[in-house]
């Protein structure tokens, strides 16, 4: 039997004004997936997986998380709390310390005890390798550490599927390894995962499939190995020679 | 304080250019006065000899040992260690305000016999109104600003009449109209109610545009991960977007409690027993005027001081996060 679907988008389209920025779009990840998403600048990727969590609403088309069915009338807190997300610039709370960050989410919405809270925040602060910064201030780590929180900060909420918005493209070279091994270790224990990311190294390492958007479509979706040694479009084949270049 | 550079600059008040030019110019000053009918002059009677005969001579004796003594200081000041320096200019800028209110030859028998009542009545009012005022206008300031910021037309239009209204009109006249135009609609309104609805409305005004602005200053990445994390709107802002506000809406909003508790002597015109009240009428049978407008000119300025220090203590608690 398959594993069950996380997100369904079924022919989703989106507007920005008059600009179609998402165009009939079909995607399915299921339990345990994982799926890097890349395409060049404006494609919107972004776009996309931030409709799965609501901080963008659809026009057309369905999208279903974990069994429930994203319209505009419904409450977004529920849905979102099941959909962790991890931002470019990492979005931590500034005004409080790395270990309330992660266990802010828990006590004030899932009615947590503080206690309870800070087991867990500890046990994945241990798991992303920082539980040493976790009386600190955000702005007292590195771009790398302050990532790592960010994912644990996620991690707490135990969603049913992590979204990354290319999580290592505003880090310095040295810090993207140590972002994306925490990642790996997490795609190695069977999270669910979507990701924007141009890291191809990551892709190949941990992707189940792969999915190349342009021009707000998906253009084309495969295996790590059929995606990269035998890209069927020309726009793949464009956009692999140019981000393999270097 | 201003972020410094690493360069070790000279001390400015002990540069010969500027001991130089700051003694020149106390000099002329003091030469430009007739100081010869001071106390200070008394002093210098063994070099002067009789003041008031003692002519051009006289004058520049006085104005040199005042330019001698003046520049000392500064040059002495600039020696001591920062607090120092703070801690003795704040002292003698006090001493000298002392000695400006010496020469009004207070009675000072009379300050004492009515200062307990000026506190014990005046200060408790004009605290409590202030107070009472302070947080209802901090409850209309953070509701204004979210309806100012809202998409939703009828709390945008609501707030923005709001605010304009109550900023453009003065304060004095909103007294009036509240307390003189409440009845004429069927409710008799006290006084001291009355004031603080007029004080409340027209700061919640003022402090909706500093709520608004510290609210529009937070990034927009701190909604989404709020957001992303399952955060309702009264969650976010509460706990994530006001605490980051706070440190920007805080020193104008000292500002506008320090005004306010000021503005609180506007109300004495609706006869509200506070400190402006009383400091004007017990004075008026002996003709003490001075005596009562001081004290609580005094009472004012150190309620001031503690709403200062209050505020800063504050500040310094937000600049944790902030320090790396
Ligand atoms: N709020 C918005 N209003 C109008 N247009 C938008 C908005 N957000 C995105 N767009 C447009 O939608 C398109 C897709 O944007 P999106 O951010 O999803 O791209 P992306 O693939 O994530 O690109 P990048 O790699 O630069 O992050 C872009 O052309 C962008 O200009
Ligand atoms: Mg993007």
């Amino acid at each position: 039997m398959r594993a069950p679907a996380i997100i369904e988008a079924k022919a989703v389209s989106k507007w920005y004004g008059q600009f179609h920025a998402l165009k009939d779009i079909n995607l399915t990840v299921r339990k345990g997936e994982r799926i890097v998403i890349c395409g060049p600048s404006g494609s919107g990727k972004s776009t996309l997986i931030r409709c799965f969590n609501r901080l963008e609403a659809h026009q057309v088309g369905d999208i279903v998380i974990n069994g429930v069915a994203l319209h505009g009338k419904m409450t977004n807190a529920a849905v979102r709390s099941n959909v962790g997300m991890v931002f470019q610039h990492f979005n931590l709370f500034p005004h409080m310390t790395v270990l309330m960050n992660c266990m802010a989410g828990p006590m004030w919405v899932k009615g947590v005890s503080a206690a309870n809270a800070r087991k867990t925040a500890l046990r994945f602060l241990e798991r992303v390798r920082i539980p040493e910064q976790a009386n600190k201030f955000p702005i007292q780590l590195s771009g790398g550490q302050q990532q790592r929180v960010a994912i644990a900060r996620s991690l707490c909420m135990e969603p049913a599927v992590m979204l990354f918005d290319e999580p290592t493209s505003a880090l310095d070279p040295e810090m993207v390894s140590e972002v994306l091994e925490t990642m790996t270790g997490l795609a190695r224990d069977g999270i669910t995962m979507v990701c924007v990311t141009h890291e191809m190294g990551f892709a190949r390492a941990v992707a189940d499939r792969v999915i190349f958007m342009d021009a707000g479509q998906i253009v084309e979706e495969g295996t790590p190995d059929e995606f990269f040694s035998r890209p069927r479009h020309d726009r793949t084949k464009l956009f692999l020679s140019q981000i393999l270049k270097h | 304080m201003l972020y410094p550079d690493t360069v070790e600059a000279e001390i400015l008040v002990h540069k010969p250019w500027f001991v130089a030019t700051m003694f020149g110019v106390v000099l002329l000053l003091f030469m430009a006065f007739n100081m010869s009918g001071t106390s200070f002059a008394e002093l210098m009677r063994p070099v002067i000899g009789e003041p008031s005969v003692s002519g051009l001579y006289g004058r520049f004796a006085i104005a040199f040992a005042i330019a001698v003594i003046f520049t000392l200081n500064v040059v002495l000041i600039g020696f001591a260690p920062l607090k120092f320096q703070i801690g003795i200019v704040w002292l003698e800028l006090l001493l000298l305000f002392i000695a400006f209110f010496e020469t009004f030859h207070l009675s000072l028998p009379f300050i004492r016999e009515k200062l307990p009542f000026l506190i014990s009545q005046g200060v408790v009012t004009t605290l409590y109104v202030s107070a009472i005022s302070i947080v209802i206008a901090s409850v209309i300031a953070v509701a204004g600003a979210v309806a100012k910021l809202s998409n939703n037309g009828f709390a945008f239009a609501i707030a923005s009449f709001y605010t304009s209204f109550f900023r453009g009109l003065p304060l004095l006249m909103q007294v009036y109209l509240i307390y003189l135009g409440l009845p004429q609609l069927g409710f008799v309104i006290n006084a001291v109610p009355a004031g603080i609805l007029a004080l409340s409305l027209c700061y919640g005004a003022y402090m909706t545009e500093i709520f608004r602005s510290g609210i529009q200053s937070i990034d927009r990445g701190q909604w989404e991960a709020s957001r992303s994390m399952g955060f309702g709107f009264a969650l976010t802002m509460r706990r994530i977007i006001l605490p980051q506000a706070l440190p920007v809406i805080i020193p104008p909003t000292g500002n506008q409690f320090i005004s306010m508790l000021k503005d609180s002597s506007l109300v004495s015109v609706i006869g509200v027993w506070e400190l402006m009240f009383l400091a004007r009428t017990l004075g008026q049978k002996t003709f003490q005027h001075m005596e009562m407008l001081i004290s609580a000119a005094m009472i004012y300025w150190m309620l001031s001081i503690c709403l200062e220090l209050i505020q800063s203590r504050i500040e310094r608690h937000y600049h944790r996060s902030k320090v790396r």
